[in-house]
């Protein structure tokens, strides 16, 4: 009989802990990938004055087009709190993309193997914002529901995990946004 | 893989019997032919782990890739969205100069591979397919397919290597002195278990390979939230038409479509299910358009 109550308290042992494990260890994976997603951002902020300073000799007439990104650069840089700073990250995504779109018209720029190459890297910045934001929102799915779910939702109840934020862009939570910079060849 | 090591041991033990009366009175002690293939086994699973995919670039003729050609930048480039999407290590690329489209994942973990891909890939594919193509390798990776295809690509060579010895060994020792005392009822099967032990090694290599790459599709589309690309690349590719000829049948396996081309990987069913290393690329292009909401029937041409 006292075997019995010992394998029971040894089994439920295992499991506290192991569970424990799993939401901790799911925990600093979402604060590494928070982190990784502002490595890319910071990335993107060295690249802006690259861009603008290299297309600024062609583009006479979009003076204000790339005066609209180097502001919504320093606003992205400024901006505190999740919300302002998804909604000025959000802006800048949208005058760089304006900004691409105008270069279409100037066939000089796309002979040019400065801009190309510029622009390569923009576009993987881009993307690697959008991709490292995705699997932070997958890792988050993964931690809260590792939460809500019986019978974990008892333990992280009892050591008061606490469910982490999503990351949405405002406007454009149905899908997530892909830019394609690329000029077609 | 168990498979594979006792598929040696059969044909170690084959040898035995009949050219070394192993297991009869008159013959020597131990199975010397026996303890040798499982030897040689041994040796080539740790080889194939700690060298295998060294050995595998190594025959395809892979090469680093050149940051300064734009293609290679741009590739390693998409290799990094790809593997912040999945959020594993960064991989080591390499490019194959060869004009048919192809690519493949090796290595042993997330933390140790390789993704390569060909200059052909590179060119034909636009910026997206490309994408669509690095993230279904990734999850090669990610599913921890790798470890097995290097391993399953370097045993096929092994029996192969095995089985020319023995049948070699039976043209050469051909006196019907040591053939006369066994019975022909073991004899000519175990004869023939040598002579078609390639075959089987790799019918087993393709059951393992063709099951991963509807997964490895399936997880790509939730790398890179877009089916569509992977789906455009497969029919760019089925419709380039190229065999990737340093592409041998111990590495078919690895690859991303079917390096071999032949008629018989377009079909579905009985035969076609057994000798194929991929599953029907038609069908890959339909599963993909299905998951990006495409009706089938627009798709169809």
């Amino acid at each position: 009989m006292i075997f019995v109550i010992w394998a029971i308290v040894f089994v439920l042992g295992i499991w506290i802990i192991s569970t424990y494990n799993t939401l901790t260890a799911l925990r600093l994976r979402v604060q590494n990938a928070w982190r990784q997603i502002d490595v890319q951002l910071k990335r993107r902020y060295d690249l802006i004055p690259n861009l603008v300073e290299t297309v600024k000799g062609y583009m006479q007439y979009e003076q204000d087009t790339l005066q609209k990104v180097i502001d919504a650069r320093s606003k992205a840089m400024a901006a505190t709190g999740v919300k302002e700073s998804a909604e000025a990250q959000a802006a800048l995504t949208q005058s760089l993309g304006k900004v691409f779109a105008l270069m279409e018209n100037y066939p000089e720029l796309k002979a040019s193997k400065n801009v190309l190459d510029l622009q390569e890297e923009l576009t993987t910045t881009e993307n690697q914002i959008a991709f490292s934001r995705q699997y932070y929102n997958d890792l988050v799915t993964q931690y809260n529901t590792k939460q809500q779910v019986f019978p974990s939702n008892m333990l992280a109840g009892f050591f008061k995990f606490q469910p982490s934020e999503f990351f949405s862009v405002p406007g454009a939570e149905t899908a997530v946004p892909k830019v394609n910079l690329t000029l077609t060849r | 893989m168990g498979f594979f090591i006792l598929f040696f041991l059969f044909i170690g033990g084959a040898v035995d019997y009949l050219y070394f009366d192993a297991f009869t009175r008159v013959g020597p002690a131990f199975p010397v032919a026996t303890i040798f293939s499982l030897g040689m086994a041994t040796l080539m699973t740790l080889t194939a782990y700690y060298g295998g995919s060294g050995i595998i670039l190594g025959s395809v003729g892979a090469e680093k890739p050149d940051m300064q050609i734009p293609e290679h930048r741009e590739l390693r480039n998409i290799v990094t969205e790809m593997a912040l999407a999945s959020g594993s290590a960064m991989p080591q690329v390499y490019v194959i100069y060869d004009p048919a489209p192809n690519a493949f994942a090796t290595g042993t973990n997330e933390k140790n591979s390789t993704i390569c891909v060909t200059t052909g890939l590179l060119t034909l594919l636009d910026r997206e397919e490309t994408q669509g193509v690095i993230a279904h390798e990734m999850s090669h990776i990610r599913n921890e397919d790798v470890l097995l295809m290097t391993l399953v690509s370097i045993l096929v060579g092994g029996i192969a290597i095995l089985a020319d010895w023995g049948q070699r060994g039976f043209y050469s020792s051909r006196s019907g002195r040591r053939l006369g005392s066994k019975s022909p009822l073991l004899f000519i099967p175990l004869l023939l278990l040598i002579a078609l032990s390639p075959l089987f090694a790799q019918i087993l290599a393709m059951a393992v390979s063709r099951q991963r790459e509807y997964l490895a599709d399936a997880t790509a589309a939730q790398y890179t939230r877009n089916p569509g690309g992977l789906a455009r690349a497969l029919e760019k590719i089925r419709d380039a038409g190229m065999a990737f000829q340093k592409a041998t049948r111990g590495t078919a396996h690895l690859f991303f479509v079917n390096p071999l081309r032949r008629r018989l990987d377009d079909h579905d069913g009985g035969l076609a299910n057994l000798l194929t290393t991929h599953p029907p690329i038609h069908r890959r292009i339909m599963l993909l358009y299905q998951m990006a909401g495409i009706p089938v029937a627009a798709t169809q041409s």
